[in-house]
Formats: C-alpha cells, structure tokens, sequence
C-alpha cells in the first residue's frame, strides 16, 4: 500500500483508473457537468426567482393586454393560450443565450482551463454546459406553467405531456447554449459578448412564433422564422403544453430540427472551445 | 519528461522559442522567468491546452501532440488563478473532478475524505469554497489536480498573492506529495525563494528561451560564491520584464483579480 499524503486514502488500496467505454464515459462526463449546475442551483435558489420576473411579466402584461385586444390569429385559440408555450421558449432563449458569459468567467477565473486539461472529451464538456443551461431553463418552465394556470390557459397535465414539455425545454436551451458558447469561443471577452448578445436576442425572439404566428410576417423575417429553431421549440411545445394545442409542421420535424441543430452545434462548439483559452 | 525543441509562435511573435528540457521521475523542477517569458504558454503546451508549433514534449512517454487524451490523464493541473469553484463547496469541488476522471464510485467518497483530511480540510469539507481564505483554496486544488494521482502535477505560480505563513503551508503540501508519491513536480514561478525552498531542479526562461539549467546550488555558483537564486536570475535575465504575453495587460489584470480574491 503507498504511504498517505494528500490525494491518497488511506486503507484504501490503490488501483488503476478503470477506462469505461466510449458512449458510457460520454454521458458520465456530461452527467457530471450538469450535476456542477444542480448544485450550485441548490445552494442559490434566488437567483431562478430573480429569472423569473421577464416571463411572468410577458404572461401578465403583455398577454392580458394582447388577449383583451384580440389583434392576433390564432387558429381559434384563445391568445392566453397560444402566448404561454411562446413565453416558455422565450425564457429558455434568454437564460440559454448569455449562457457564453458564465463560460468566459470559468476561463478567467482557470475552471475551464482545468475541465479542458481533464480526460473528458470535449463535447462531453459542451454538452453537459448546455444541458445546464436546460435545468436552469426548466425552473422558468414551472414558473411559467404556474402563472399559465393562474391565468385560465388550457394546459394538458398528463405525464406524457408533461415529460415531452421537458425534454423540449431542455433541447431548446442546450441548442441556444450551445449557439451562446460557440459565440463566446469567438468573441474571447465578456464586453464584446454582451454587445452581441443582445444584437442576436431580439431578432430570433421577434423573427419566430413565440408571441404571433408565422403567417402574419412579411415574407423575408417569415423565410428567417423557418431557419429559426425557436420556432420549432415553440411549435413543439404549443401541441405539448395545450389541451387544444396542435404542432404547425409536425413533431417529427420539430424534433429533428432541434436535435440536428443541438449535433451540429455541439460539433462545432467542441472544435472551437479549446480556443477560448489560448 | 522529455522536451524538444518545443517552439509557440502567435503570428509572427516568437513565444516559446525551441525550448529543450529534461525533467527526471519524481523531481521538483522549477521554470523561473521574469513576466513575459513564455513561462504560461510552455505550461499550456505540455498540459494540451495549447498545440506547439514546433517539437515534440512527451509526459511519462506520452507524446503531447500525438496522444493528448493520455496525456491528460497523467496529468494534474493546478492553474496561476485561484480557480476553485467558489459557488459549490470543497467536496462537490472534488466530486465533479473525481468523476470527470473516471475514480470507481466505490472508491471516491474514501479518496475525497481522505484528500480533504491530508490538507486540514475535513472540517471545512461541506463549506462553500466562496468563504475559504487563498490558503485553503490552494490546498483545495492541489487535492483536486491529485485525486487522480498523476504522476505529473503542473503548477503555475502556485503560491502568488498568497501570504507567508500560507506560502510555507503549501510548499509543505507539495513536498509531502513530492515524497509521498513520488510525483514529479513542474512549477512555474519568478519567486526565488520559493524555487530555492523546493526545487531540486531549474532551468531558466527569458524572451521565450531556455537560457540556463541546473540545481540551484549549480546556478548560484555561476554567478559568485556569495549569490543567491536573485543575484542568478538578474546577471541572467537582466531584470527585465516583456509584454509579449503573461506579461501584459491582461496579466496584470489577472494578477489583481486574484489578489482580490485572496483578499
């Protein structure tokens, strides 16, 4: 048995790091990363409270007001209704795009630069940031579900629904996330993020369906809403999260198109990390 | 390890320029510089975050360019900033580290609690590392880069900002690890005390080159029968500094982020 000294328990023999396989250690290493964003949640509830805010705000004032005003289509559903899911996609665009931010801290601060002298493979690390981003976005969604229902929208309440809601959720922020830490691998410095992050914010909220349907843009942002994948998180979300809700282009696409968006994103996204801290 | 005619260059700046460097099984070695050396980038290179563009280093055989994903397993990294995760507490700080290398579950919580007893820690083990002293949040890492136990630990500068009796606690630390596991030590530093305290071995760095090696003992004799690791380092470096890269402004800032945060 080696003597103790830090880093060496003592009775405990010592054996050779077992090596698991390839997919197994991939979803470990990202599982590890998202659990660092649980329990820092854990320990700074306040901060999905202070979060919060934006979207209640969305539902209350502006849906109330929109609603009363009766200006948009809807397809029959009452603007309440089809606001809700909108709201959801949205709160999960605001907290997953400035998600870069916290990434160029870690890399100031030397966290990153120890993730990436790690064993885990790097778009295990990509992925596990953005999926943290999903569990940060998933407090919005109780939230918002919770004004939602306060307010009269038809919600379906059926397991089923319920965990596609979270995996929508999830999926959308990481695809964002993975968006926001592409751009911060770019940009380098907090300053020159925040300037883009803003720039990019408001274009794909307003050039989707989050709070009016597609059919009512003019032509070029309509032809962006279709690149957007907002606009297929809201539109998945819309058939998940409404009683009378039905999805405009269909699950299937919806899904493929958030997934394929997250593959591609991740890919790019581990290429480009080490950058950040060169 | 092994180095050979390692060479970084950003654009046309030179930053490591064909460094060549041997650094035996389980020695202290220190790579002392003045700011802007290059001291940073070498580190970098030899822990993978960053490609040479030139020569070859290998880590107990393990080629950096060729085979960094073994590489990283043999090392451990403790970087200049205090880079603890202040938010999450001393044991979750290792926790995420245990399992990013691959320590069996059944093993963790005995290597964590024992790592946290090594260093003075275990009282502290369930408290936010945001309320640790600079003292306790390097032993913190030093723990963390050895849960693994590479036979390897990188450290950058591993004492700045921290005060004397900190200091010596830390070069205490290292040298248990040093003897208790035989693990070869590689730190970066331009305090000469420090490399005076603790390293059998140093080799010099000035404008991106290796400009002498030795034991201290051998450099102080080079100089003048009566001179210190100080006298060695200004006859050598002149006592300049460059601002090609650790030495610059972003240093500079770096530097008083993490003052500020030792307090």
């Amino acid at each position: 048995m080696p003597p103790a000294g830090p880093g060496v328990p003592h009775g405990v023999s010592v054996e050779p790091l077992r090596q698991p396989a390839g997919p197994v250690r991939f979803v470990e290493d990202t599982a590890a990363i998202v659990a660092v964003e649980i329990r820092k949640l854990r320990h700074d509830p306040l901060e999905l409270l202070t979060r919060a805010v934006q979207p209640v705000l969305w539902l209350l004032v502006f849906g109330t007001v929109m609603a009363h005003a009766r200006a948009i289509p809807t397809g029959g559903l009452p603007y309440l209704d089809f606001l809700a899911p909108g709201i959801l996609a949205q709160s999960s665009l605001f907290v997953a795009i400035f998600y870069g931010i916290a990434v160029i801290w870690e890399r100031d601060l030397g966290v990153l630069n120890k993730y990436l002298v790690s064993p885990a493979s790097r778009p295990a690390l990509v992925l596990g940031k953005a999926l943290s981003a999903g569990v940060r976005s998933l407090a919005q969604a109780v939230i918002v579900y919770l004004v939602a229902a306060g307010l009269g929208v038809h919600l379906r309440w059926g397991p089923l629904a319920l965990a596609g809601v979270v995996v929508t959720v999830l999926l959308g922020a990481a695809v964002f996330a993975t968006f926001s830490l592409i751009i911060a691998c770019l940009v380098k410095t907090r300053e020159r993020f925040m300037g883009i992050g803003q720039i990019l914010t408001m274009p794909l909220f307003f050039a989707s369906n989050a709070i009016y349907p597609v059919a009512l843009m003019p032509p070029p942002l309509r032809w962006l809403a279709h690149l957007n994948p907002l606009t297929y998180q809201t539109d998945l979300l819309r058939a998940l999260m409404l009683s009378a809700g039905r999805s405009a282009f269909g699950l299937p696409r919806d899904l493929a198109v958030l997934i394929g968006s997250l593959v591609l994103l991740v890919g790019l996204a581990a290429r480009l990390c080490p950058r950040v801290v060169q | 390890m092994v180095v050979r005619g390692l060479t970084r260059r950003f654009g046309a700046a030179v930053v490591v320029d064909r460094v060549d460097l041997a650094v035996p099984h389980a020695a202290v070695f220190g790579l002392l510089g003045p700011n802007g050396a290059g001291k940073t980038t070498l580190i970098k290179m030899l822990i993978t975050l960053l490609a040479p563009s030139e020569g070859t280093a290998t880590i107990a055989g393990c080629d950096v360019r060729t085979r960094p994903a073994q590489v990283r397993r043999l090392v451990g990294y403790v970087p200049q900033l205090l880079s603890a995760d202040g938010a999450l507490t001393a044991e979750e700080n290792l926790v995420v580290f245990a399992r990013l290398y691959h320590i069996p579950r059944a093993q963790r919580r005995a290597r964590i609690a024992d790592a946290l007893a090594s260093v003075g820690l275990a009282g502290s083990a369930t408290k936010l590392v945001r309320d640790f002293s600079g003292g306790m949040v390097r032993r913190l890492e030093i723990i963390q880069s050895m849960l693994h136990r590479p036979p390897v630990l990188f450290l950058d500068e591993p004492t700045i900002g921290l005060d004397p009796a900190a200091r010596h606690d830390i070069w205490a630390e290292l040298r248990q690890v040093n003897a208790t596991e035989q693990t070869t030590l590689f730190i970066t530093t331009h305090d000469m005390e420090e490399a005076d305290a603790l390293c059998q071995q140093v080799a010099i760095m000035h404008r991106g080159r290796v400009i002498a090696q030795g034991t201290p003992g051998e450099l102080k004799a080079r100089v003048g029968p009566d001179a210190n690791l100080d006298d060695v380092f200004i006859a050598l470096t002149g006592g300049g500094t460059q601002g090609v890269e650790e030495g610059g402004f972003g240093a500079a800032g770096r530097a008083r982020r993490t003052a500020r945060r030792l307090g």
